[in-house]
């Protein structure tokens, strides 16, 4: 077992199961800086799963696909707005509703498109290239990794990078946070909250959008009946618990592919029941989250003298 | 307050009329029959005895999460592990009803043990978020799974028939609850469920204990300061709220849907019971009235879609769009505004009148 957990191949199967959850919590963590929990989170990747396959088979190319699918995500992540800052909606409701749409409407267009049940096997979707970097191949073990890994990992691991940049080092991205630090405090400065609310909402179904169509153009290769699994959920835990910080996001999402890796390898060693294994991120998750918050919690009443 | 009382069930109703609208034109968009299908979806219910008796048989477990969420929701506590309570309910509730044949008992203590094992896990995020204030709501559904791969450990390890895939072994017949009309599934499930509707209603709206819990749920701080203990109102609400849920899927369990337990994924009512809570408006007494409605929906859209081409996921989206628009506060906002400013008016004219 040792080996095969230390074998390059494991450490991409990491890399692989964590990029839908990397693109999931950086899109929580943008919503959440903005002071909006983002639960529809698992609804957007869900259709856009969905849109990647019919918008890569219709247009013939990946890379087409994968922007439409983005902007429909962003949409959605629009319409969320719309309902929650224009119509006043609870957000968790709102993100319910969005959520429950997908898991039917999803299954209704598949229909619709191309006649299957529930299974894109009529389609002919594209999809996205694994990718090999030159150079970066050539470093022992490392390049193993990294080398024909999809190019959405690549990307999801750009996105963290970018992502940070744009929420600490600039104009906009101060907005965003001091909106959901306090919404009135930044009114006051002249910053129109709807407005940044909105521009977060909209990056951050544009996000999960990309999540969404590395799981069925990349991760596998075909849309299947609410293949997002409780990841929307998954990363607003990872997001929570990385602090809402997109780097801290990044190594919770991590700690997920590592446990999705380590489940992948003990089912063939048979070590324990895969039951067992596949509720270690869960439990990780619950286990992480009590912990982060009891130290949060005290280091609040340390700094307040109690 | 008449007037906006009214307001409230007309938007209600107008909500529901939208998104059916909605649904009406993606019918005819996606089938090639859509006037058949549009009208197995309305009346097919209606049509025969066996059909009415699979609404009233699967409004019971709406009833059960419905008021469980309910009381979580009413303490303001988004507390989504409905969802898990309800399958390790059906899951205690089978491990007790294939060991048991007692009759009378037998049922009692399955439905009894589901009941607690549900407020014991509904009450994990609660427990959390009072020692360490972690997010409920994030907790909660991150337990839902641990409560999914419990069970299938449970089914393919502990209580599983060999002789059966992906079932336990059968639950005793004394442990089954009587239906109550011959000719259907309905059974006895349906009275606890609203016994279950009233007795919520009551405890919320009419003891004190139900009161601290509504006043928490309106104004945290409020309430703090008005001497409720928030500990104590979130742990009672959050154990009574799973309570029901768990009893839900112990009655489901028992319910003679099933002969075996078999649930190898989350069945929703977890989900379900978050559209009831907000077209009852967390009043526990309006549950069967929205389990109902939602009953029938999907009974005559499940018949549409065995007689016709139309999915029976349409109703999911009829269901989004209703949540979307019963709870957008601003929808008819401006005729609210009206109404409120008319009876104003009335009431002003009437004080100078006298």
């Amino acid at each position: 077992m040792w080996k095969a957990i230390l074998s390059p191949d494991f450490f991409g199967t990491i890399l692989r199961s964590a990029t839908p959850i990397l693109f999931a919590t950086l899109a929580a963590s943008i919503a959440a800086k903005s002071g909006i929990t983002n639960m529809a989170l698992e609804g957007i990747m869900l259709f856009s799963a969905l849109f990647g396959v019919i918008f890569s088979s219709f247009t013939h190319s990946a890379g087409l696909g994968l922007l439409l699918t983005v902007i429909v995500g962003g949409l959605i992540g629009a319409i969320l707005a719309f309902f929650v800052l224009n119509l006043k909606t609870d957000e968790i409701l709102a993100a319910i509703a969005i959520n429950l749409t997908a898991t039917g409407g999803t299954v209704l267009l598949l229909l619709a498109y191309s006649g299957d049940r529930g299974v894109s096997s009529s389609v002919r979707s594209v999809s996205a290239p694994n990718i090999t970097i030159p150079l970066i191949e050539k470093i022992p073990f490392i390049g193993q990794i990294l080398s024909g890994q999809n190019v959405l990992t690549w990307l999801s691991l750009l996105a963290v990078l970018v992502m940070h940049l744009f929420l600490y080092k600039t104009p906009l991205g101060l907005s965003i946070r001091s909106v959901g630090e306090n919404k009135d405090a930044a009114e006051s400065v002249g910053i129109n909250s709807r407005k940044v609310q909105y521009i977060a909402l909209i990056i951050s179904g544009a996000l999960a959008a990309m999540g969404g169509f590395y799981l069925s153009g990349g991760y596998m290769n075909m849309f299947t009946k609410d293949m997002s699994g409780g990841r929307g959920f998954i990363a607003l835990a990872a997001s929570s618990m990385g602090g809402n910080t997109p780097v801290g996001g990044f190594f919770v999402s991590l700690l997920f592919g590592l446990a999705q890796a380590l489940a992948n390898v003990m089912q063939l060693t048979a070590v324990m029941p895969y039951e067992i294994i596949l509720m270690v991120p869960y439990l990780t998750t619950l286990i992480g989250l009590g912990v982060y918050y009891y130290s949060q919690k005290k280091k609040k009443e340390r700094l307040s003298g109690k | 307050m008449n007037n906006a009382k009214r307001f409230n069930a007309l938007r209600t109703v107008l909500s529901v009329l939208i998104a059916l609208a909605i649904s009406f034109v993606i019918i005819f968009m996606v089938s090639e029959q859509p006037v058949e299908a549009i009208k197995y979806l309305l009346v097919g219910p209606l049509t025969s005895k066996r059909n009415m008796g699979n609404v009233i048989e699967s409004m019971i477990p709406l009833i059960f999460t419905g008021t469980g969420v309910c009381i979580m929701f009413s303490a303001n506590q988004i507390n989504l592990s409905g969802e898990g309570a309800f399958h390790v309910g059906g899951l205690i509730a089978s491990c007790v009803a294939i060991n048991m044949s007692a009759r009378v008992v037998s049922p009692i203590a399955a439905l009894f043990c589901a009941g607690i094992v549900g407020a014991v896990f509904t009450a994990i995020p609660a427990v959390m978020k009072i020692t360490t204030t972690a997010d409920e709501m994030v907790s909660s559904l991150m337990i839902n799974y641990l409560a999914l791969y419990f069970g299938n450990y449970m089914l393919n390890n502990v209580i599983g028939d060999p002789k059966a895939s992906a079932a336990s072994y059968k639950l005793t017949e004394a442990s089954k609850l009587p239906v109550l009309f011959d000719g259907t599934r309905v059974h006895f499930g349906i009275i606890i469920a609203i016994a279950v509707a009233i007795l919520g209603y009551i405890f919320l709206y009419r003891t004190k204990i139900g009161y601290e819990l509504r006043l928490t749920g309106e104004n945290e701080e409020f309430a703090k300061y008005s001497g409720i203990s928030i500990v104590k109102v979130i742990l009672i609400s959050q154990l009574l709220g799973g309570f029901v849920a768990g009893l839900g899927g112990g009655v489901e369990m028992l319910s003679p849907i099933y002969a075996r337990f078999t649930w190898t994924s989350l069945l929703g009512y977890g989900w379900d019971a978050i559209i009831i809570c907000t077209l009852s408006k967390k009043n526990p007494l309006y549950t069967p009235f929205a389990a109902l409605f939602l009953a029938y929906l999907r009974t005559g859209a499940s018949i549409m879609a065995r007689r016709t081409d139309v999915t029976l996921e349409i109703v999911q989206i009829t269901q989004g769009i209703i949540i979307l628009l019963v709870v957008a506060e601003q929808f008819l906002s401006r005729y609210k505004h009206k109404l409120i400013a008319k009876e104003a008016k009335a009431a002003l004219k009437e004080e100078e009148a006298a």
